[in-house]
């Protein structure tokens, strides 16, 4: 089984300028219901995006028509709490390739690279440069080349680059995942079970 | 040099690691419950591969479960849908399941400890942030999510970088009434929600050691809420105690064998951690949380920062939490009205917490206004509390004891806050509709909670009774 492969995507972008966004707002508890890991994209961001008689919000970023796009720019950090892969797989299933913002909490951070979404994590310099960029011109893109490990605003040319582990960046651009890596160094494992007995 | 308590449970975990990526870390125990490994499941058997060794992992539904007529159907379709697929995956893959109605039964991170599941030296994983809990017992635990329960399932292992060390030390002595949860959002509300990202954390100092068990599952808790991936206390006499003649601890010999292990686990002198921090016990008070992230707290007394004291960049933020919260900047936070008080979960749900609150509002009332939840963490809480008389103590005082389970912790079964509604809460989190859609959530001790119950309104535990304070 593979993730989706991830080389480099030009995108518009959806900003969300709010700091400490935890999972419980990314997809709050009562959506976790499901034992399928599709069709979470419909309640991401649910009690922002959608008042209490279901109306949408309308000045919350996804309900707003002058935003659109892959990418995903929010405020430091994204995705604190709940270990619930559901939250990668909602900004994933909900069209989200790339989410950049100055400071990720760890578990979000891996459980989207276990489902070819992106993280790019950038200075809290550049993630204002790229919030500005998006309020001058809503349609601005951006570059996301995971080979060069950098984020370019298209129309300044200002380019930042961000870390990744090689291993980690291996995966994403060949589509390989985690479980792939480790049931074919299983004899690997029980040679350690065996040296601890 | 020498090494820190989490490296040497950790690097003696370590199957292989990958240059310059991650290590591949072998899990000792792996608890599972309903709401995160369905997917799991599904993806071993969709590549036509075996659980690896059922043996090492336990499960038991406890997110979604409702917390009253627990013998009847479970009424919502969906919870009930997710419960029974567990039941379907553990018994079609040989895993222990501790079900509804089990007398084991009861929240994942409660049955552990108490069973004698989680041990010092363990590497312990759960597709659940909380799982942190189960570093008081000196073990390496922290939450995961579904891809990694599969790898587990899979292959007993799952691949992580290792993360930084930092050690929080509280020294001296606490001053009376002051619980471990007050130690807890203390120190949360000096780190900061996201200050222990990328570190796992080790508790150390005499206030620390001078805690029960179930105090320091208390304060490992929460490490997640300072964004740390897991919190951990080096394990002592009150450790072992606490193991020894638990259901699935080690006996005789083996237990002989293990215990000389055990007593080898503590930071050596010279090990270095990337960051250390000194509280001083004696500073700290009853807390409450006034916001929207656990990092927002403050002694009972206290009162909120006022907008010119927070940094200007977290202003937004702060102001948004304030207009969720519907408190304003610099209000203090004693008198506030409440209208439910929920005492449970994996933070504060053990029996300690239940007897605390009992021995405070024995021979009291609880307040008109308030509507009171007492959620034991498991069967055996909630059988021990019976035999103990507390259920009788909290009847007489107007609360009634639910059944275990999650509950209005994160409220994905009924038992929601309603909009716009205050409940002080002993759960870990206060995030904009965590006990339903438009609560308002404020974290404290279920001393506090048991005073604001009955008064009514926030209260300093210690203003209404001194004396029966520990």
């Amino acid at each position: 089984m593979a993730i989706e492969k991830f080389t480099k995507i030009t995108s518009s972008a959806v900003p969300l300028p709010i700091e400490n966004v935890d999972t419980d707002q990314i997809i709050p508890a009562r959506f976790l219901k499901a034992t399928t890991r599709e069709g979470f994209g419909e309640n991401l961001f649910r009690d922002w995006r959608y008042d209490s008689n279901n109306k949408p919000v309308e000045d919350f970023v996804l309900n707003d028509p002058r935003y659109s796009g892959k990418i995903l720019v929010a405020g430091k950090n994204f995705g604190s709490g709940s270990s619930r892969e559901h939250a990668a797989w909602a900004v994933h299933d909900y069209g989200f390739k790339v989410v950049v913002s100055s400071f990720f909490a760890d578990i979000f951070r891996g459980n989207s690279l276990n489902n070819g979404l992106l993280p790019v994590l950038v200075t809290e310099e550049f993630l204002e440069e790229i919030f500005a960029e998006i309020e001058k011109d809503p349609k601005a893109e951006f570059e996301v080349d995971l080979k060069s490990q950098t984020f370019k605003i298209v129309s300044t040319g200002s380019t930042a680059s961000f870390e990744i582990n090689s291993y980690k960046k291996e995966c994403l651009l060949n589509g390989f995942d985690d479980i792939d890596y480790l049931l074919n160094i299983k004899d690997k494992i029980t040679a350690f079970e065996a040296s601890r007995a | 040099m020498g090494k820190t308590l989490f490296d040497k449970i950790w690097d003696s975990h370590v199957v292989a690691t990958i240059e310059e990526g991650p290590s591949v870390l072998y899990i000792d125990r792996h608890l599972i419950h309903e709401v995160t490994s369905p997917q799991a499941f599904a993806g071993i058997e969709k590549r036509g591969v075996e659980v690896f060794r059922p043996q090492n992992t336990v499960a038991t539904p406890d997110h979604n479960v409702p917390t009253i007529d627990q013998h009847l159907s479970i009424k919502d379709e969906l919870s009930r849908f997710q419960v029974n697929k567990l039941t379907e995956n553990c018994e079609r893959h040989g895993v222990t399941l501790f079900g509804l109605n089990h007398p084991y039964q009861g929240i994942v991170h409660v049955i552990g400890p108490q069973l004698g599941l989680t041990r010092p030296g363990m590497t312990i994983v759960c597709g659940d942030s909380h799982t942190s809990t189960h570093g008081a017992f000196g073990s390496v635990a922290f939450g995961i999510g579904t891809s990694e329960v599969e790898m587990v399932l899979a292959t007993q292992c799952i691949m992580q970088p290792k993360p930084k060390k930092m050690r929080i030390s509280v020294e001296g002595e606490l001053p009376k009434g002051i619980s471990a949860k007050d130690v807890v959002l203390y120190i949360i509300s000096k780190v900061t929600a996201s200050g222990g990202t990328g570190y796992f954390v080790e508790f150390a100092g005499s206030a620390i050691r001078s805690l029960s068990m179930e105090g320091r599952m208390t304060v490992c808790n929460m490490s997640i809420e300072m964004g740390a991936r897991g919190g951990l206390i080096a394990p002592d006499q009150t450790t072992f105690d606490y193991v020894k003649g638990r259901e699935y601890a080690p006996k005789g010999a083996e237990w002989e064998k293990e215990l000389a292990k055990w007593k080898e686990l503590y930071s050596d002198e010279d090990a270095v951690f990337d960051k250390e921090i000194v509280f001083d016990a004696a500073d700290i008070e009853p807390m409450i949380t006034y916001g929207t992230n656990p990092g927002m707290g403050t002694k009972v007394k206290g009162r909120i920062p006022t907008l010119d004291e927070v940094p200007e960049k977290e202003r937004n933020s702060f102001t948004k939490s304030m207009k969720y919260m519907g408190f304003n900047p610099g209000d203090e936070l004693i008198g506030k009205p409440v209208d439910y008080v929920f005492v449970g979960s994996c933070t504060n749900g053990r029996i300690e917490d239940l007897r605390e609150v009992a021995k405070f509002v024995k021979g009291r009332k609880k307040a008109d206004n308030i509507t009171a939840w007492i959620v034991p963490g498991s069967k055996q809480v909630e059988q021990q509390a019976i035999e103990e008389g507390i259920v009788d103590i909290l009847e007489e005082a107007g609360f009634k004891l639910r059944q275990p389970g999650c509950s209005a912790c994160l409220a994905m079964n009924d038992d929601k806050i309603p909009s716009g509604k205050y409940a002080v809460s002993t759960s870990n989190r206060n995030f904009e509709g965590r006990q339903g859609p438009g609560s308002r959530t404020l974290l404290a001790s279920p001393v506090t909670a048991a005073a604001v119950a009955v008064t009514g309104t926030i209260v300093d535990p210690r203003e209404i009774s001194e004396l029966e304070l520990v």
